[in-house]
This record gives structure tokens, C-alpha cells and sequence, in this order.
């Protein structure tokens, strides 16, 4: 077992192949992330789709402000302990389009409509959180 | 009953670093320069309507201005507080309840980026914390998909920092008074690709204040003024993409610019083909790319000839963020949408010195557009006519 935990219990199911939890409205339509508080009266938890279809990407060159937790955010840390890392939209055929972080690839790899897979990766110290990887990746690293 | 409303003076402090004045006063500068403009006195305002994101209440105004008992409403709309503010003003006077109003915003912000809220937008704190909460990464996200869709070129994106930045050089309120070659554009640090640091505006300080008024008092005061065609504000429709959204529904959904656009050109009776001058807001340079398709200036695609034969240059078919915009100007987010409108009022009364646009037949533009979108997904425009 890991000594970290989730960022959030409830953003992925638990289990040996997790999913990324979305909910699903009484109209049938998928969101994510599951709506809390009153908002979520009558949206059923949905696990969603741990592969999908890159829908946009982007880099992040320069340590973000509060309420960032990563690297380079502690208190003895600043911008040199700042690790830029690659995110973007992964639209789950049917289900919604999800904002995530994206590894186990280089930018200039990254392309429109790429297939991606899900993955829980190391975060900080204390926190585990959830990315999207190329599938081509994903294979390589099962292989 | 509707009244035609007039701006009749239009005040501005510089946008930029001012040590030493807080957004407040700014926009109390603003404000001054306005009635001077107008040849009124603060008392004469009968209502006024402004903001600012993180300089305080724009109603404590009065400490400065004057005790006058007129109602200050504080309007907080994230970017599109200034247009909030116009259009309130505007409705004021179009109500037929008053003749002449205040429309202001000003802001100071701390230097880099802004930071967020998860809480402040109704998102879970992971969103905040695992870094995903930045404006910027929206702004670039959007734009790379565009460019793949569309065939956009990271030089086009250059092109339009560049335009901003020759355009500040020749505007007194900007804040980047420098121009920076293509080469340099191109070559900067990569804050989100395919943004690098010259392609992004910076959070600034400024102030801007219009004095708006009805026909008959702007013709008892003989004013030098312009009318207020039309002001749309729209808020979001369904299944649309927009800042901070960790997920976007997979229908594409409208978008509350082509909504604004659209309802402002239909209220002003015109089409894009109208327009002499235009401020679209370009808080990155993909915005200003994106932002002439969604305002209906262009089709998708598009804008990579429009930025190679310098159609939206000073000279050009449709001069495009003739001060600069956001880009040279900075973006106080309570003063930016106003400095828009303040630049087409000065357009449009041929008071734009050296960086004046000629208008169609070199007569002087006789109407201008200005465009602003906010967070978490609205937009407000107004259109002017001389």
C-alpha cells in the first residue's frame, strides 16, 4: 500500500483497475466531476471510461499560486523546486470531455484525437492524484 | 420608453504600475478626467455604476468625489465588469429615470498570475491544488485546439503580439510603450504552450470613467459626444467551453461571445461589414484570433491571412485593439473592459492622435466595437456610432 492518499477519497473508485468518478444526471447526461451538496440530489455516481480520445493540451512552464500543493509550493520550496508538467481535455466517447494531467508523454508527441488511458500517479509527498497517459504508453510500460 | 444614450466624456489614468495610488484613486483620477471632459461637476451625476476585482468598493468613491447622496451601485462581474457597469449606466438613462450617469472601473493587482478560489467558483479544492486552476492554461487549451481545427500557425499568434505592442507604442494609456520584434515574440519562455510570455497580458493597475447621458441633456450640453448603438451582456449557454471547467460536455455548445455579438449587432440594426474599428478582448494572443470568428468578423481560419496582409493593423480593413488592448495595456480587470469603450470614444471623435484610424473613405470611423469576456463564461459588447 502507498503511504499516500488520494487528493480527494472520492475522486476515483477503488480498486484494482480505478476509474475516475463522474455522476450522472436524471436526464441521462455525464458530468465530472460528481456534483456534492444539494446539487447532487438525484445524480447517481458513474464510474467513467478509463480510455478516451485527447481533446486539447497545454504546458505548465511556471509554478502556479495558492492553492497549488505541488513541487515547489512547500514552505522551505520556490519556483526552482517547480516541476512543469503537461495537461488537457480527454473527451470519454459518450460520457464528457475531463481537464486532467497527462504523462508518460512528451508535448511534442501529444496529438488531436490520440488515444489516452487512465492512471493514478504520485502527486506530492502526502497525495496520489489521477492523469490520463497515451495509450502507446500505457502498453509500453505493461510490455 | 427607451432613450438613445450618449457618452459624453470618457477619462482614463494610465494603465500600468503607479506606486503610490491605489486602484481607488485611479479610478477617482479616472473620474475626474471624465467631468473634465464632459464640462460637469461631480454633483451634476445623478447614478453611477463600477467595480473593481481587488481594489475594493467602487462606491467609496464618494469619500473623494463628493458627498452627493446619488446612488452607487458596486457591480463585480470578473472581466467583464466594466461592460456590467456600461450597460447598467446605460440602462439608467434608457429607463428614462435619469439624464446623466457614471459608468467606472479600476483595479491594482499583485504582479504574475491570478490566482483563484476553487470554493469562489463552485469546484472541489483538488481542481485548485493539483494545479489546474489558471486562467492561462484555459486561454491555451483553447487556443491549441483551435489551431488544430482551424490551421492556425504559432507565428500567427506572434503576429498579434507584435501588432499590440507597435499599437502601444503610439497610445499614451498603455502600459508597454515598447515594440517587440516577431523573433523575440517567438523565442520567449513558454508559459502554456503554444503561449509564450510575450503573448499574455500581465495583471495591471489603471482606471476609466464614461459620463453617459441622455439625447436631450447631451444636446443642452452641447456635448462632443457618441452614441451608445448598443450594449449586450450574455452569460453562458448550455454544453459551452469555458475558464475553469473540469469537464466540458461533449455537445458542442454556443458560445456567450457569438450570443453578445450577435444580439448587440442585431440591436444597433448593422453587421460586421459596419464596423470601422474594433477591441476584441485579447487577454492572450489567441484570444484576439479567436475572438474575430466568434464576433462574427471572420470565418474560422481565417484570421492566418488576416494577420499576414495586416488587416487588422491601424491601416487596415478593420483595425483590430488599436491601443494595444490588453496585450500592450495590461488588464486591471475592473478598468479593462471601459479602457475598450474609452478607445473607441477617442476613435470616434478623432481624438486618437497618432494612432487615429482613417474609417472607411478616410472620413473617420463612425462606429466602433468593443467586445470583453469573463470568467466563468460571459460576455458583454457595446457598439458605438458617431
Amino acid at each position: 500500500m502507498s503511504a499516500r492518499q488520494p487528493i480527494d477519497p472520492n475522486l476515483w473508485s477503488h480498486e484494482a483497475e480505478p476509474h475516475l468518478m463522474g455522476g450522472k444526471l436524471p436526464s441521462g447526461e455525464i458530468v465530472f466531476p460528481m456534483p456534492t451538496g444539494d446539487a447532487a440530489q438525484g445524480v447517481e455516481p458513474h464510474k467513467l471510461s478509463r480510455t478516451g480520445k485527447l481533446w486539447s493540451w497545454t504546458s505548465q512552464g511556471f509554478l502556479p499560486k495558492e492553492p497549488y500543493e505541488g513541487p515547489g509550493s512547500g514552505p522551505d520550496e520556490g519556483p526552482p523546486d517547480f516541476v512543469p508538467f503537461l495537461l488537457g481535455y480527454v473527451e470519454l466517447p459518450g460520457e464528457v470531455i475531463v481537464e486532467t494531467r497527462i504523462v508518460d508523454a512528451r508535448l511534442e508527441d501529444l496529438e488531436l484525437g490520440m488515444e489516452m488511458e487512465f492512471t493514478i500517479v504520485p502527486f506530492n509527498a502526502a497525495h496520489d492524484t489521477f492523469a490520463y497517459r497515451p495509450l502507446a504508453a500505457a502498453e509500453r510500460q505493461a510490455a | 420608453m427607451t432613450e438613445n444614450v450618449y457618452i459624453i466624456g470618457a477619462g482614463i489614468h494610465p494603465f500600468g504600475r503607479t506606486d503610490g495610488r491605489s486602484g481607488r484613486e485611479q479610478g477617482v483620477f479616472a473620474v475626474r478626467e471624465a467631468l473634465k471632459d464632459a464640462g460637469l461637476d461631480w454633483p451634476d451625476i445623478e447614478c453611477a455604476y463600477g467595480g473593481s476585482a481587488a481594489a475594493g468598493n467602487a462606491d467609496i468613491m464618494v469619500n473623494e468625489l463628493g458627498l452627493t447622496s446619488l446612488p452607487f451601485t458596486n457591480v463585480a462581474n470578473g472581466c467583464a465588469t466594466g461592460g456590467s457597469a456600461l450597460a447598467s449606466a446605460q440602462q439608467a438613462i434608457a429607463s428614462g429615470m435619469y439624464d446623466l450617469a457614471l459608468a467606472t472601473g479600476f483595479d491594482k493587482h499583485p504582479r504574475g498570475a491570478f490566482n483563484a478560489k476553487p470554493s469562489d467558483y463552485g469546484l472541489p479544492e483538488w481542481y485548485g491544488q493539483t494545479g489546474m486552476m489558471l486562467t492561462t492554461q484555459f486561454f491555451a487549451l483553447k487556443i491549441q485546439r483551435y489551431m488544430q481545427l482551424y490551421g492556425i500557425s504559432r507565428e500567427t499568434l506572434g503576429r498579434v503580439a507584435e501588432k499590440a505592442f507597435r499599437n502601444g507604442t503610439k497610445t499614451p494609456h498603455a502600459w508597454r510603450r515598447s515594440p517587440i520584434d516577431l523573433e523575440t515574440i517567438m523565442n520567449a519562455p513558454m508559459i502554456n504552450d503554444p503561449l509564450t510570455k510575450f503573448m499574455f497580458c500581465a495583471p495591471a493597475e489603471g482606471g476609466v470613467a464614461l459620463i453617459l447621458a441622455s439625447e436631450k441633456k447631451a444636446k443642452e450640453l452641447g456635448a462632443d459626444g457618441v452614441k451608445i448603438a448598443q450594449v449586450s451582456v450574455r452569460t453562458r449557454p448550455p454544453d459551452s467551453f469555458e475558464v475553469f471547467q473540469a469537464g466540458v460536455s461533449v455537445k458542442e455548445g454556443g458560445k456567450p461571445t457569438v450570443l453578445a455579438s450577435q444580439a448587440a449587432f442585431e440591436g444597433a440594426g448593422i453587421g460586421p461589414e459596419d464596423i470601422d474599428v474594433a477591441q476584441l478582448q485579447d487577454t492572450e494572443s489567441g484570444a484576439e484570433i479567436m475572438h474575430m470568428a466568434e464576433n462574427g468578423f471572420c470565418a474560422d481560419g481565417d484570421q492566418e491571412e488576416w494577420l499576414l496582409e495586416g488587416w487588422s493593423e491601424q491601416g487596415g480593413k478593420l483595425p483590430i485593439n488599436t491601443d494595444g488592448g490588453c496585450l500592450a495595456c495590461g488588464e486591471p480587470i475592473g478598468a479593462s473592459g471601459l479602457r475598450q469603450v474609452y478607445e473607441n470614444v477617442e476613435q470616434l471623435r478623432g481624438r486618437a492622435g497618432e494612432r487615429q484610424v482613417p474609417g472607411k473613405g478616410g472620413n473617420g470611423p463612425k462606429v466602433g466595437y468593443s467586445h470583453v469576456y469573463g470568467a466563468p463564461g460571459l460576455s458583454a459588447v457595446a457598439i458605438l456610432e458617431r
